[in-house]
Protein backbone atom coordinates (compact mmCIF):
# COMPACT_ATOMS: atom_id res chain seq x y z
CA UNK A 1 0.00 0.00 0.00
CA UNK A 2 1.33 3.42 -1.13
CA UNK A 3 2.35 5.63 1.90
CA UNK A 4 1.61 8.79 0.03
CA UNK A 5 -0.71 11.04 1.25
CA UNK A 6 -0.49 14.57 -0.62
CA UNK A 7 -1.46 17.34 1.36
CA UNK A 8 -3.54 19.98 -1.05
CA UNK A 9 -3.68 23.40 0.64
CA UNK A 10 -6.65 25.84 0.89
CA UNK A 11 -7.06 28.23 -1.32
CA UNK A 12 -9.59 30.34 0.83
CA UNK A 13 -8.64 33.94 0.87
CA UNK A 14 -5.78 33.51 -1.37
CA UNK A 15 -6.15 37.40 -2.81
CA UNK A 16 -4.66 38.48 1.07
CA UNK A 17 -1.27 36.36 0.57
CA UNK A 18 -0.07 38.74 -1.33
CA UNK A 19 -0.16 42.76 -2.10
CA UNK A 20 -0.10 41.68 -6.33
CA UNK A 21 -3.26 39.64 -5.42
CA UNK A 22 -4.60 42.73 -4.00
CA UNK A 23 -3.30 45.34 -6.10
CA UNK A 24 -4.71 42.70 -8.90
CA UNK A 25 -7.79 42.61 -7.00
CA UNK A 26 -8.38 46.20 -6.65
CA UNK A 27 -7.68 46.41 -10.86
CA UNK A 28 -10.59 43.50 -10.89
CA UNK A 29 -13.07 45.54 -8.12
CA UNK A 30 -13.16 48.78 -10.75
CA UNK A 31 -15.68 46.56 -12.94
CA UNK A 32 -18.09 46.57 -9.77
CA UNK A 33 -17.96 50.76 -10.50
CA UNK A 34 -18.05 50.19 -14.17
CA UNK A 35 -21.45 48.61 -14.22
CA UNK A 36 -22.79 51.09 -11.64
CA UNK A 37 -21.80 54.26 -13.93
CA UNK A 38 -23.45 52.50 -16.87
CA UNK A 39 -26.51 51.87 -14.60
CA UNK A 40 -26.93 55.70 -13.68
CA UNK A 41 -26.77 56.33 -17.57
CA UNK A 42 -28.98 53.88 -18.61
CA UNK A 43 -31.67 55.36 -15.43
CA UNK A 44 -30.75 58.80 -17.42
CA UNK A 45 -31.63 57.65 -20.67
CA UNK A 46 -35.03 55.53 -19.84
CA UNK A 47 -36.16 58.66 -17.38
CA UNK A 48 -35.34 61.05 -20.72
CA UNK A 49 -37.78 58.33 -22.88
CA UNK A 50 -40.69 59.07 -20.22
CA UNK A 51 -40.88 62.86 -20.50
CA UNK A 52 -39.18 66.06 -19.15
CA UNK A 53 -40.42 65.91 -15.62
CA UNK A 54 -39.08 62.27 -15.45
CA UNK A 55 -35.49 63.28 -16.74
CA UNK A 56 -35.68 66.60 -13.94
CA UNK A 57 -35.68 64.23 -11.57
CA UNK A 58 -33.00 62.20 -12.51
CA UNK A 59 -30.93 65.57 -13.24
CA UNK A 60 -31.90 66.70 -9.48
CA UNK A 61 -30.90 63.04 -7.90
CA UNK A 62 -27.51 63.96 -9.69
CA UNK A 63 -27.45 66.90 -7.71
CA UNK A 64 -27.60 65.66 -4.15
CA UNK A 65 -24.21 65.57 -1.99
CA UNK A 66 -25.21 61.33 -1.77
CA UNK A 67 -24.75 61.65 -5.37
CA UNK A 68 -21.71 63.90 -6.09
CA UNK A 69 -19.62 61.66 -3.26
CA UNK A 70 -20.06 58.71 -5.23
CA UNK A 71 -18.96 60.15 -8.43
CA UNK A 72 -16.08 61.62 -7.28
CA UNK A 73 -15.48 57.81 -6.08
CA UNK A 74 -16.52 56.15 -9.40
CA UNK A 75 -13.56 59.15 -11.24
CA UNK A 76 -11.67 57.77 -8.49
CA UNK A 77 -11.60 53.98 -9.46
CA UNK A 78 -12.24 55.29 -13.27
CA UNK A 79 -8.53 56.71 -13.26
CA UNK A 80 -7.48 53.47 -11.68
CA UNK A 81 -9.20 51.47 -14.08
CA UNK A 82 -7.47 53.84 -16.65
CA UNK A 83 -4.50 53.46 -15.25
CA UNK A 84 -4.40 49.76 -14.58
CA UNK A 85 -6.06 48.72 -17.47
CA UNK A 86 -2.57 50.61 -20.08
CA UNK A 87 -0.70 48.70 -17.41
CA UNK A 88 -1.17 45.57 -18.49
CA UNK A 89 -1.96 46.24 -22.12
CA UNK A 90 1.83 44.96 -22.90
CA UNK A 91 1.29 41.85 -21.85
CA UNK A 92 -1.39 41.62 -24.22
CA UNK A 93 0.82 42.85 -27.35
CA UNK A 94 2.79 40.35 -29.63
CA UNK A 95 6.79 41.31 -29.41
CA UNK A 96 6.90 44.09 -31.71
CA UNK A 97 9.92 45.56 -33.81
CA UNK A 98 10.05 49.42 -34.73
CA UNK A 99 13.55 50.33 -36.72
CA UNK A 100 14.80 46.44 -35.92
CA UNK A 101 14.68 47.53 -32.28
CA UNK A 102 12.06 45.78 -29.89
CA UNK A 103 9.57 47.79 -28.31
CA UNK A 104 9.77 48.16 -24.65
CA UNK A 105 6.00 47.55 -22.32
CA UNK A 106 6.79 50.80 -20.83
CA UNK A 107 6.40 52.47 -24.51
CA UNK A 108 3.04 50.79 -25.06
CA UNK A 109 2.08 51.49 -21.40
CA UNK A 110 3.22 54.94 -21.69
CA UNK A 111 1.70 55.90 -25.08
CA UNK A 112 -1.91 54.50 -24.09
CA UNK A 113 -2.11 56.27 -20.88
CA UNK A 114 -0.95 59.39 -23.17
CA UNK A 115 -3.68 58.46 -25.24
CA UNK A 116 -6.51 58.53 -22.43
CA UNK A 117 -5.20 61.76 -21.45
CA UNK A 118 -5.33 63.16 -24.97
CA UNK A 119 -9.19 61.50 -25.59
CA UNK A 120 -10.18 62.71 -22.19
CA UNK A 121 -9.43 65.97 -23.36
CA UNK A 122 -10.81 65.49 -26.58
CA UNK A 123 -14.35 64.60 -25.04
CA UNK A 124 -14.43 67.61 -22.43
CA UNK A 125 -13.39 69.93 -25.06
CA UNK A 126 -16.25 68.56 -27.58
CA UNK A 127 -18.84 68.96 -24.63
CA UNK A 128 -18.22 72.27 -23.60
CA UNK A 129 -17.86 73.52 -27.72
CA UNK A 130 -21.16 71.73 -28.48
CA UNK A 131 -22.59 72.90 -25.12
CA UNK A 132 -21.90 76.69 -25.82
CA UNK B 1 -10.19 20.13 -26.40
CA UNK B 2 -13.90 22.04 -26.58
CA UNK B 3 -13.30 25.52 -27.98
CA UNK B 4 -14.49 28.19 -25.60
CA UNK B 5 -16.92 30.53 -26.61
CA UNK B 6 -14.80 32.73 -24.43
CA UNK B 7 -14.25 35.07 -27.34
CA UNK B 8 -17.23 36.66 -27.87
CA UNK B 9 -17.10 37.68 -23.71
CA UNK B 10 -13.64 38.40 -24.09
CA UNK B 11 -14.00 40.88 -26.78
CA UNK B 12 -16.75 42.78 -25.83
CA UNK B 13 -14.77 43.09 -22.58
CA UNK B 14 -12.20 44.73 -24.40
CA UNK B 15 -13.79 47.05 -26.39
CA UNK B 16 -15.39 48.55 -23.20
CA UNK B 17 -12.14 48.04 -20.80
CA UNK B 18 -10.68 50.25 -23.61
CA UNK B 19 -13.88 52.75 -24.07
CA UNK B 20 -13.58 53.26 -20.33
CA UNK B 21 -10.09 53.72 -20.09
CA UNK B 22 -10.02 56.14 -23.06
CA UNK B 23 -12.80 58.37 -22.28
CA UNK B 24 -14.65 57.02 -19.03
CA UNK B 25 -12.81 59.76 -16.54
CA UNK B 26 -14.07 62.27 -18.91
CA UNK B 27 -17.67 61.02 -18.54
CA UNK B 28 -18.20 60.69 -15.02
CA UNK B 29 -16.29 64.25 -14.36
CA UNK B 30 -19.07 65.64 -17.14
CA UNK B 31 -21.96 63.86 -15.92
CA UNK B 32 -21.67 63.69 -12.20
CA UNK B 33 -19.34 66.09 -11.21
CA UNK B 34 -19.08 68.95 -13.16
CA UNK B 35 -22.72 69.69 -14.51
CA UNK B 36 -24.29 68.63 -11.66
CA UNK B 37 -22.03 71.64 -9.61
CA UNK B 38 -22.44 73.80 -12.53
CA UNK B 39 -18.83 74.29 -12.98
CA UNK B 40 -16.84 74.34 -15.96
CA UNK B 41 -20.03 73.60 -18.59
CA UNK B 42 -23.05 75.73 -19.27
CA UNK B 43 -25.49 75.39 -17.12
CA UNK B 44 -27.98 73.83 -19.61
CA UNK B 45 -25.22 71.08 -20.89
CA UNK B 46 -27.50 68.43 -20.21
CA UNK B 47 -30.66 69.83 -19.86
CA UNK B 48 -33.96 68.18 -21.03
CA UNK B 49 -34.00 69.76 -24.47
CA UNK B 50 -30.18 69.42 -25.45
CA UNK B 51 -30.42 65.64 -23.99
CA UNK B 52 -33.03 64.91 -25.90
CA UNK B 53 -31.63 66.08 -29.26
CA UNK B 54 -28.25 64.40 -28.68
CA UNK B 55 -30.46 61.16 -28.08
CA UNK B 56 -32.17 61.75 -31.31
CA UNK B 57 -29.52 62.05 -33.34
CA UNK B 58 -27.69 58.91 -35.01
CA UNK B 59 -24.34 59.64 -33.57
CA UNK B 60 -26.02 60.39 -30.34
CA UNK B 61 -27.77 57.11 -29.60
CA UNK B 62 -24.74 55.22 -31.24
CA UNK B 63 -22.75 57.13 -28.29
CA UNK B 64 -25.07 56.20 -26.23
CA UNK B 65 -25.47 52.84 -27.02
CA UNK B 66 -21.66 51.80 -27.33
CA UNK B 67 -20.93 53.85 -23.55
CA UNK B 68 -23.88 52.12 -21.45
CA UNK B 69 -23.82 48.64 -23.29
CA UNK B 70 -20.32 48.40 -23.69
CA UNK B 71 -19.35 49.45 -19.96
CA UNK B 72 -21.95 46.66 -19.03
CA UNK B 73 -20.11 44.17 -21.54
CA UNK B 74 -17.27 44.86 -19.76
CA UNK B 75 -18.10 44.90 -16.28
CA UNK B 76 -20.34 41.85 -16.42
CA UNK B 77 -16.58 39.82 -17.47
CA UNK B 78 -14.96 41.16 -14.82
CA UNK B 79 -17.63 40.44 -12.17
CA UNK B 80 -17.93 37.38 -13.58
CA UNK B 81 -14.09 36.71 -12.88
CA UNK B 82 -14.24 38.18 -9.73
CA UNK B 83 -17.09 36.14 -8.42
CA UNK B 84 -14.96 32.83 -9.24
CA UNK B 85 -12.02 34.37 -7.84
CA UNK B 86 -13.98 34.55 -5.18
CA UNK B 87 -14.30 30.98 -4.81
CA UNK B 88 -18.31 30.64 -6.32
CA UNK B 89 -17.84 28.03 -8.55
CA UNK B 90 -21.36 27.96 -9.78
CA UNK B 91 -19.95 28.77 -13.15
CA UNK B 92 -22.80 28.36 -15.35
CA UNK B 93 -24.90 30.31 -13.02
CA UNK B 94 -22.54 33.04 -12.58
CA UNK B 95 -22.11 33.57 -16.22
CA UNK B 96 -25.93 33.70 -16.82
CA UNK B 97 -26.49 35.91 -13.98
CA UNK B 98 -23.72 38.32 -15.68
CA UNK B 99 -23.79 38.05 -18.89
CA UNK B 100 -27.84 38.08 -19.00
CA UNK B 101 -27.82 41.34 -17.09
CA UNK B 102 -25.51 42.84 -19.66
CA UNK B 103 -27.77 42.07 -22.15
CA UNK B 104 -30.77 43.15 -20.32
CA UNK B 105 -29.27 46.62 -20.03
CA UNK B 106 -28.10 46.54 -23.95
CA UNK B 107 -31.89 45.64 -24.89
CA UNK B 108 -33.14 47.90 -22.65
CA UNK B 109 -30.64 50.97 -23.81
CA UNK B 110 -31.63 50.23 -27.72
CA UNK B 111 -35.12 49.98 -27.22
CA UNK B 112 -35.19 52.92 -25.74
CA UNK B 113 -33.06 54.79 -27.91
CA UNK B 114 -35.00 53.66 -30.83
CA UNK B 115 -38.12 54.98 -29.42
CA UNK B 116 -37.05 58.37 -28.82
CA UNK C 1 34.28 39.89 9.11
CA UNK C 2 35.88 36.84 8.02
CA UNK C 3 34.18 34.07 9.72
CA UNK C 4 32.44 35.36 12.63
CA UNK C 5 29.21 33.97 11.58
CA UNK C 6 25.50 35.51 11.84
CA UNK C 7 22.68 33.39 13.02
CA UNK C 8 19.37 33.33 11.44
CA UNK C 9 16.22 31.97 12.25
CA UNK C 10 14.85 29.49 9.62
CA UNK C 11 10.97 28.35 9.39
CA UNK C 12 10.58 25.06 7.69
CA UNK C 13 7.11 23.88 6.94
CA UNK C 14 7.53 20.82 7.77
CA UNK C 15 4.99 17.85 6.66
CA UNK C 16 5.53 14.14 7.13
CA UNK C 17 2.44 12.10 5.79
CA UNK C 18 3.74 9.37 8.32
CA UNK C 19 3.41 11.19 11.82
CA UNK C 20 1.49 14.63 10.80
CA UNK C 21 -2.37 15.07 9.68
CA UNK C 22 -1.66 18.74 8.17
CA UNK C 23 2.04 20.75 8.01
CA UNK C 24 4.06 22.18 10.51
CA UNK C 25 6.09 24.74 11.29
CA UNK C 26 9.56 23.71 12.90
CA UNK C 27 12.10 26.43 13.42
CA UNK C 28 15.83 26.13 13.02
CA UNK C 29 19.24 28.37 14.38
CA UNK C 30 21.17 28.64 11.59
CA UNK C 31 25.11 30.05 11.44
CA UNK C 32 25.25 32.00 8.19
CA UNK C 33 27.74 34.10 6.02
CA UNK C 34 26.49 36.68 3.68
CA UNK C 35 27.65 34.41 0.96
CA UNK C 36 25.08 31.61 1.60
CA UNK C 37 21.48 31.28 -0.16
CA UNK C 38 18.67 30.18 1.25
CA UNK C 39 19.28 26.11 -0.25
CA UNK C 40 22.71 26.23 1.61
CA UNK C 41 20.45 27.37 4.87
CA UNK C 42 18.72 24.41 4.25
CA UNK C 43 21.35 21.62 3.74
CA UNK C 44 22.92 23.40 6.83
CA UNK C 45 19.69 22.22 8.67
CA UNK C 46 19.54 18.77 7.01
CA UNK C 47 23.63 18.02 7.60
CA UNK C 48 23.54 19.26 10.99
CA UNK C 49 20.29 19.78 12.78
CA UNK C 50 17.80 17.61 11.55
CA UNK C 51 18.56 14.86 8.42
CA UNK C 52 15.02 14.10 8.04
CA UNK C 53 14.01 17.68 6.53
CA UNK C 54 13.23 16.88 2.65
CA UNK C 55 13.82 19.20 -0.19
CA UNK C 56 14.63 19.01 -4.10
CA UNK C 57 18.16 20.83 -5.73
CA UNK C 58 20.32 19.78 -7.81
CA UNK C 59 22.35 22.61 -10.01
CA UNK C 60 22.35 25.19 -7.05
CA UNK C 61 23.08 28.16 -9.85
CA UNK C 62 19.60 28.21 -11.35
CA UNK C 63 19.40 26.51 -14.25
CA UNK C 64 18.09 23.06 -13.51
CA UNK C 65 14.60 24.16 -12.35
CA UNK C 66 14.32 22.11 -8.84
CA UNK C 67 14.75 23.83 -6.01
CA UNK C 68 11.93 26.44 -6.09
CA UNK C 69 9.90 27.15 -2.70
CA UNK C 70 7.78 29.99 -0.90
CA UNK C 71 10.11 31.93 1.06
CA UNK C 72 8.15 34.46 3.29
CA UNK C 73 5.38 33.57 1.11
CA UNK C 74 6.86 34.59 -2.38
CA UNK C 75 7.48 31.37 -5.08
CA UNK C 76 11.41 31.96 -5.41
CA UNK C 77 14.37 29.72 -6.59
CA UNK C 78 16.12 29.06 -2.79
CA UNK C 79 19.49 28.47 -4.49
CA UNK C 80 19.35 32.12 -6.11
CA UNK C 81 18.07 33.63 -2.69
CA UNK C 82 20.10 34.42 0.06
CA UNK C 83 19.78 34.56 3.52
CA UNK C 84 21.18 37.82 4.60
CA UNK C 85 18.27 39.47 2.52
CA UNK C 86 16.16 38.02 5.71
CA UNK C 87 18.38 38.69 8.09
CA UNK C 88 17.90 39.19 11.89
CA UNK C 89 14.20 39.03 10.94
CA UNK C 90 14.57 35.37 9.93
CA UNK C 91 12.33 33.76 6.87
CA UNK C 92 9.61 31.40 6.67
CA UNK C 93 10.41 28.54 3.77
CA UNK C 94 6.67 26.02 3.18
CA UNK C 95 6.88 23.97 -0.19
CA UNK C 96 5.40 25.91 -3.84
CA UNK C 97 1.56 27.18 -3.21
CA UNK C 98 -0.96 25.27 -5.50
CA UNK C 99 0.57 21.93 -5.67
CA UNK C 100 0.09 19.15 -3.38
CA UNK C 101 2.71 18.76 -0.63
CA UNK C 102 4.83 15.48 -1.08
CA UNK C 103 6.63 15.80 1.91
CA UNK C 104 8.00 19.06 3.75
CA UNK C 105 9.22 21.16 0.88
CA UNK C 106 8.77 18.95 -2.07
CA UNK C 107 5.82 19.09 -4.36
CA UNK C 108 4.08 16.40 -6.55
CA UNK C 109 4.82 17.90 -9.73
CA UNK C 110 3.15 15.39 -11.72
CA UNK C 111 0.45 17.50 -12.64
CA UNK C 112 2.53 19.95 -14.62
CA UNK C 113 4.71 17.32 -16.02
CA UNK C 114 1.17 16.12 -17.47
CA UNK C 115 0.95 18.95 -18.97
CA UNK C 116 3.97 19.94 -20.31
CA UNK C 117 4.17 16.36 -22.30
CA UNK C 118 0.70 17.24 -23.92
CA UNK C 119 1.59 20.36 -25.69
CA UNK C 120 4.21 18.72 -27.47
CA UNK C 121 6.99 20.86 -26.40
CA UNK C 122 9.45 20.41 -29.17
CA UNK C 123 10.06 21.44 -32.98
CA UNK C 124 7.77 19.30 -35.67
CA UNK C 125 9.12 20.56 -38.35
CA UNK C 126 7.11 22.65 -41.04
CA UNK C 127 8.60 20.74 -44.17
CA UNK C 128 11.29 18.36 -42.95
CA UNK C 129 15.01 18.10 -44.00
CA UNK C 130 16.63 15.48 -44.85
CA UNK C 131 20.58 15.83 -43.85
CA UNK C 132 21.95 16.72 -47.19
CA UNK C 133 19.23 19.62 -47.48
CA UNK C 134 21.61 21.01 -44.14
CA UNK C 135 20.01 22.74 -41.28
CA UNK C 136 16.80 25.00 -40.68
CA UNK C 137 17.58 28.22 -41.17
CA UNK C 138 16.19 31.53 -39.14
CA UNK C 139 16.87 35.28 -39.49
CA UNK C 140 17.71 36.94 -36.10
CA UNK C 141 14.70 38.02 -35.84
CA UNK C 142 12.51 34.87 -36.37
CA UNK C 143 14.78 33.92 -33.59
CA UNK C 144 13.94 36.79 -31.18
CA UNK C 145 9.93 35.89 -31.49
CA UNK C 146 10.49 33.04 -29.22
CA UNK C 147 13.94 33.11 -27.47
CA UNK C 148 12.49 34.79 -24.33
CA UNK C 149 9.81 32.25 -23.90
CA UNK C 150 12.77 29.10 -24.56
CA UNK C 151 14.57 29.83 -21.39
CA UNK C 152 12.30 28.39 -19.16
CA UNK C 153 13.48 25.64 -16.42
CA UNK C 154 10.43 24.04 -15.76
CA UNK C 155 10.73 25.40 -12.09
CA UNK C 156 6.83 25.83 -11.30
CA UNK C 157 7.55 29.04 -9.60
CA UNK C 158 5.14 31.26 -12.06
CA UNK C 159 2.20 27.70 -10.60
CA UNK C 160 2.76 28.69 -7.31
CA UNK C 161 2.01 32.30 -8.75
CA UNK C 162 -0.87 31.69 -10.52
CA UNK C 163 -4.47 31.75 -8.57
CA UNK C 164 -6.24 30.59 -11.51
CA UNK C 165 -4.41 27.41 -10.94
CA UNK C 166 -4.29 27.21 -7.90
CA UNK C 167 -8.36 27.63 -8.21
CA UNK C 168 -8.71 25.41 -11.04
CA UNK C 169 -6.72 22.40 -12.02
CA UNK C 170 -7.87 22.01 -14.94
CA UNK C 171 -6.03 25.51 -15.95
CA UNK C 172 -2.73 24.12 -18.29
CA UNK C 173 -0.86 26.89 -16.54
CA UNK C 174 1.47 29.85 -17.08
CA UNK C 175 4.89 27.90 -17.73
CA UNK C 176 3.45 25.31 -20.20
CA UNK C 177 1.55 27.88 -22.32
CA UNK C 178 4.10 29.92 -22.61
CA UNK C 179 6.16 26.63 -24.09
CA UNK C 180 3.55 26.03 -26.53
CA UNK C 181 3.59 30.13 -27.60
CA UNK C 182 7.46 29.50 -27.74
CA UNK C 183 6.94 26.66 -30.00
CA UNK C 184 3.75 27.66 -32.10
CA UNK C 185 6.30 30.85 -32.57
CA UNK C 186 9.16 28.95 -33.81
CA UNK C 187 9.46 29.91 -38.27
CA UNK C 188 10.54 26.48 -38.33
CA UNK C 189 8.03 24.45 -36.47
CA UNK C 190 4.58 23.29 -38.21
CA UNK C 191 2.37 22.20 -35.35
CA UNK C 192 0.66 25.03 -34.01
CA UNK C 193 -2.64 24.10 -35.33
CA UNK C 194 -2.46 20.86 -33.05
CA UNK C 195 -0.89 22.26 -29.79
CA UNK C 196 -3.85 25.11 -30.43
CA UNK C 197 -6.39 22.61 -29.93
CA UNK C 198 -5.76 23.24 -26.45
CA UNK C 199 -4.73 26.83 -26.54
CA UNK C 200 -8.21 27.77 -27.41
CA UNK C 201 -10.18 26.17 -25.06
CA UNK C 202 -11.38 27.18 -21.58
CA UNK C 203 -8.10 25.36 -20.38
CA UNK C 204 -5.97 26.77 -22.73
CA UNK C 205 -5.44 30.51 -23.04
CA UNK C 206 -8.73 31.89 -21.93
CA UNK C 207 -8.65 30.26 -18.42
CA UNK C 208 -5.95 33.01 -17.83
CA UNK C 209 -7.58 36.55 -16.66
CA UNK C 210 -4.08 38.28 -16.63
CA UNK C 211 -3.19 38.45 -13.04
CA UNK C 212 0.65 38.94 -14.45
CA UNK C 213 2.45 37.67 -11.12
CA UNK C 214 3.58 34.69 -12.94
CA UNK C 215 5.82 37.08 -15.08
CA UNK C 216 6.99 39.16 -11.81
CA UNK C 217 8.14 35.45 -10.33
CA UNK C 218 9.78 34.02 -12.68
CA UNK C 219 13.47 33.30 -12.07
CA UNK C 220 13.96 33.39 -16.32
CA UNK C 221 12.65 36.52 -17.50
CA UNK C 222 10.34 34.38 -19.63
CA UNK C 223 6.85 36.73 -19.12
CA UNK C 224 4.08 33.79 -19.56
CA UNK C 225 1.87 36.22 -19.21
CA UNK C 226 2.49 38.03 -21.76
CA UNK C 227 3.37 34.45 -23.86
CA UNK C 228 -0.26 33.56 -23.16
CA UNK C 229 -2.32 36.88 -23.65
CA UNK C 230 -0.76 37.89 -26.45
CA UNK C 231 -2.30 34.45 -27.79
CA UNK C 232 -6.18 36.06 -27.04
CA UNK C 233 -5.89 38.30 -29.36
CA UNK C 234 -5.52 35.80 -32.62
CA UNK C 235 -7.58 33.36 -30.80
CA UNK C 236 -10.30 35.41 -30.80
CA UNK C 237 -9.65 36.55 -34.35
CA UNK C 238 -9.61 32.66 -35.59
CA UNK C 239 -12.73 32.30 -33.34
CA UNK C 240 -14.81 34.70 -35.93
CA UNK C 241 -12.63 33.73 -38.89
CA UNK C 242 -12.76 30.06 -38.66
CA UNK C 243 -15.59 29.60 -41.47
CA UNK C 244 -14.22 32.19 -43.82
CA UNK C 245 -10.88 32.00 -44.24
CA UNK C 246 -9.52 28.90 -46.41
CA UNK C 247 -7.32 27.60 -43.74
CA UNK C 248 -9.22 27.82 -41.03
CA UNK C 249 -9.00 26.78 -37.65
CA UNK C 250 -8.39 23.44 -35.75
CA UNK C 251 -11.99 21.73 -36.43
S1 LIG D 1 8.01 30.26 -17.11
FE1 LIG D 1 9.57 30.98 -15.64
S2 LIG D 1 8.62 30.63 -13.64
FE2 LIG D 1 7.45 29.42 -15.10
S3 LIG D 1 8.39 27.37 -15.07
FE3 LIG D 1 9.41 28.52 -16.72
S4 LIG D 1 11.21 29.45 -15.79
FE4 LIG D 1 9.87 28.80 -14.10
S1 LIG E 1 19.25 24.14 -7.50
FE1 LIG E 1 18.99 24.22 -9.65
S2 LIG E 1 17.72 25.94 -9.90
FE2 LIG E 1 18.18 26.02 -7.77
Amino acid sequence: MSKRRPYVRSMDGWWKRDAYFVKYMAREVTAVFVAAYAVVLLVGLVRLAQGQAAYEGWLAALKSPLSLVFHLVLLATFVYHTWSWFNIMPKTMPIMFVGGKRVQPGMITGAGLAAAVVACLAVLLIVRGVAS
Amino acid sequence: MKRSNEPIFWSLFGAGGMLAALIGPALVLITGIAVPLGILFPADTMSYAHMLAFAQSWIGKILLLAVIALFMWHAAHRIAILLHDFGVHAVTVVKVVCYGLAFAGTVIAAWTLLGL
Amino acid sequence: MTDTEKVIEIQVLRYRPEQETEPVLQSFKVPFTDDMSVLQGLQYIKDYLDGTVSFRWSCRMAICGSCGMMIDGKPKLSCKTFLREYYPAGLRIEALAHMPIERDLIVDAGDFITKLESIKPYIIPKEPRTLEQGEYLQTPQQRDMYEQFSSCINCMLCYAACPQYGLDKTFTGPGVLALMHRYNADSRDGASAERMDLGYAHEGFWGCTAVGYCSVVCPKGVDPANAINQNKMNSAINYFTRFVTPKGGTK
